[in-house]
C-alpha cells in the first residue's frame, strides 16, 4: 500500500517523465497495489468468519467501511470481546485521516470539467461516489500527479480497482474461512499487525512521530490485560503528548518552518503530500 | 457485532470522506493540525499493530505471531514488496507454529 507507492515512488523520482506510456505504468501499479492488498482483504474475510462472526458481517463491512485498517481494528475489537461501541470508536479515529485526505483530493472527487460531466444530480452522484474511494492508495496515487487530468485518472482508477479488488479479497476469504476452521494453523491472524506495520512505516520518518508511536504502543500493550477491548488502541494516543512538545520546541527555534514542514525524508508519509498540497 | 454498529462506522466513516470534498473552499487546514491528524494516525496503526502482535484478548499471544511481524517488519523495513511483507508474517508464523511454537 503506502509501503508500495514508495517504491513505485522513488522510480518516478529518478526520472520524472521520461516514461512514455503513463498509462500502462498507472495499470501496473495499481495492479500490485491491488494484490498486495487483496491478500489482506483475503485474510480479513478469513479471520473474521473464522473468529465466529457470521459471514455477512466482513462483507458488509468491506462495502459499506471500505477501509481496511479501521474493519481490522473494529473486528478485532468485537473478537477479542470488546463491546460494537468501543468497536466503532476504534474504527473512527483511525479514520479521521480521511478527512485531511478528502481535502486534498476535492479537485479529482467532483468533477469540474470532466469529460462525462453532465447535469447537476449526475455530477453529484459522481461526488457521491469518489468520496467512498477515498483511501490512503487512492489519495497517495493522486497527489503523485501534478496534471490535473492525470491526478484525476489515477484515482479513479486506483479507487475503483481497490474497491473491486478488496471486495472480492473479503468475499474469498469468507469462502475461505469458513472451509478452513483453523486458520491461525496458517498464520493468517500475523498478516494483520504486518500491515499496518508496512503501512506505518513511511510515516515513522520523523523521530518524534517514532518516540510518539514507541509510547502508545507500550502504552497500549501495557493496558491491553486490564482495559475492556479497544480502549487500549485509543489510550496510545496520550502517545501524542511525547513526541508533540519537543518539536513545537525545535520549530521554535529552527530557521524556517517551511523548510521543516517539507523534509524530503518523509515522501511516502501519509501527511506528505498533503503538506506538500498546502 | 450488530449491524447498527456496522452502519454506525460506515456513515462516520463516509462523513469524514465527504467533508473535504464538499467544503473544501471553506475549510482552510493549519499545517499544525494535518501534522497532528498524520501521526495520530501513525501513533494508532503502530499501537493496533503492537497489541495485535502481541496479545490475544488480555493475555500474551505466544512466540509465533510476534516473531512472523517481527520478520515482515524488518523486511517492510528493508524495503521488501508489500506481497512480500504480507507472505512472510503469515509464513514464518505458519512454519512456527508446525514446529510446536505455540
Amino acid at each position: 500500500m503506502r509501503r508500495l507507492w514508495r517504491t513505485i515512488g522513488s522510480t518516478r523520482g529518478s526520472a520524472p517523465g521520461s516514461t512514455p506510456p503513463w498509462g500502462s505504468t498507472l495499470v501496473r501499479d495499481v495492479a500490485l497495489v491491488c494484490l498486495a492488498d487483496g491478500l489482506v482483504g483475503l485474510s480479513f474475510g478469513a479471520t473474521a468468519v473464522a473468529g465466529g462472526l457470521p459471514w455477512w458481517v466482513p462483507v458488509a463491512m468491506s462495502v459499506l467501511v471500505f477501509a481496511g485498517g479501521s474493519q481490522f481494528a473494529a473486528v478485532g475489537v468485537v473478537l477479542a470481546g470488546g463491546s460494537p461501541f468501543a468497536a466503532v470508536a476504534a474504527g473512527a479515529v483511525l479514520n479521521t485521516r480521511l478527512f485531511p485526505y478528502g481535502l486534498a483530493v476535492a479537485d479529482v472527487v467532483g468533477t469540474t470539467g470532466a469529460p462525462g460531466a453532465g447535469p447537476a444530480v449526475r455530477r453529484w452522484l459522481i461526488r457521491l461516489l469518489g468520496a467512498q474511494i477515498i483511501t490512503d492508495e487512492s489519495v497517495a496515487f493522486a497527489l503523485r500527479q501534478t496534471d490535473p487530468a492525470r491526478r484525476r485518472a489515477a484515482f479513479w482508477t486506483c479507487g475503483l480497482s481497490l474497491f473491486g479488488a478488496w471486495n472480492v479479497a473479503v468475499l474469498l476469504g469468507v469462502l475461505a474461512g469458513s472451509v478452513v476452521r483453523n486458520t491461525n494453523a496458517f498464520g493468517l491472524d500475523a498478516t494483520f499487525p504486518a500491515v499496518l506495520i508496512a503501512l506505518a512505516l513511511p510515516a515513522l520518518a520523523e523521530f518524534r512521530t517514532r518516540v510518539s508511536a514507541g509510547t502508545g504502543a507500550v502504552i497500549a500493550v501495557a493496558l491491553t490485560p486490564v482495559l475492556p477491548a479497544g480502549l487500549p488502541v485509543l489510550a496510545a494516543l496520550a502517545g501524542l503528548a511525547t513526541g508533540w512538545r519537543p518539536r513545537r520546541r525545535t520549530t521554535e527555534h529552527a530557521a524556517p518552518p517551511s523548510a521543516d514542514r517539507r523534509p524530503g525524508n518523509r515522501t511516502a508519509s501519509s501527511i506528505d503530500p498533503l503538506t506538500g498540497e498546502r | 457485532m450488530p449491524l447498527l454498529a456496522i452502519v454506525a462506522l460506515a456513515v462516520i466513516t463516509y462523513a469524514f470522506r465527504l467533508v473535504g470534498p464538499l467544503c473544501r473552499d471553506r475549510i482552510t487546514l493549519p499545517p499544525a493540525a494535518t501534522a497532528l491528524f498524520a501521526d495520530a494516525a501513525a501513533v494508532l496503526l503502530i499501537a493496533l499493530a503492537a497489541t495485535s502482535a502481541l496479545m490475544n484478548g488480555h493475555d500474551f499471544a505466544g512466540w509465533a505471531r510476534p516473531t512472523g511481524v517481527l520478520v515482515a517488519g524488518l523486511l517492510a523495513a528493508r524495503r521488501a514488496p508489500f506481497p512480500v511483507v504480507v507472505l512472510a508474517a503469515a509464513g514464518v508464523t505458519a512454519l512456527l507454529r508446525l514446529a510446536g511454537v505455540g
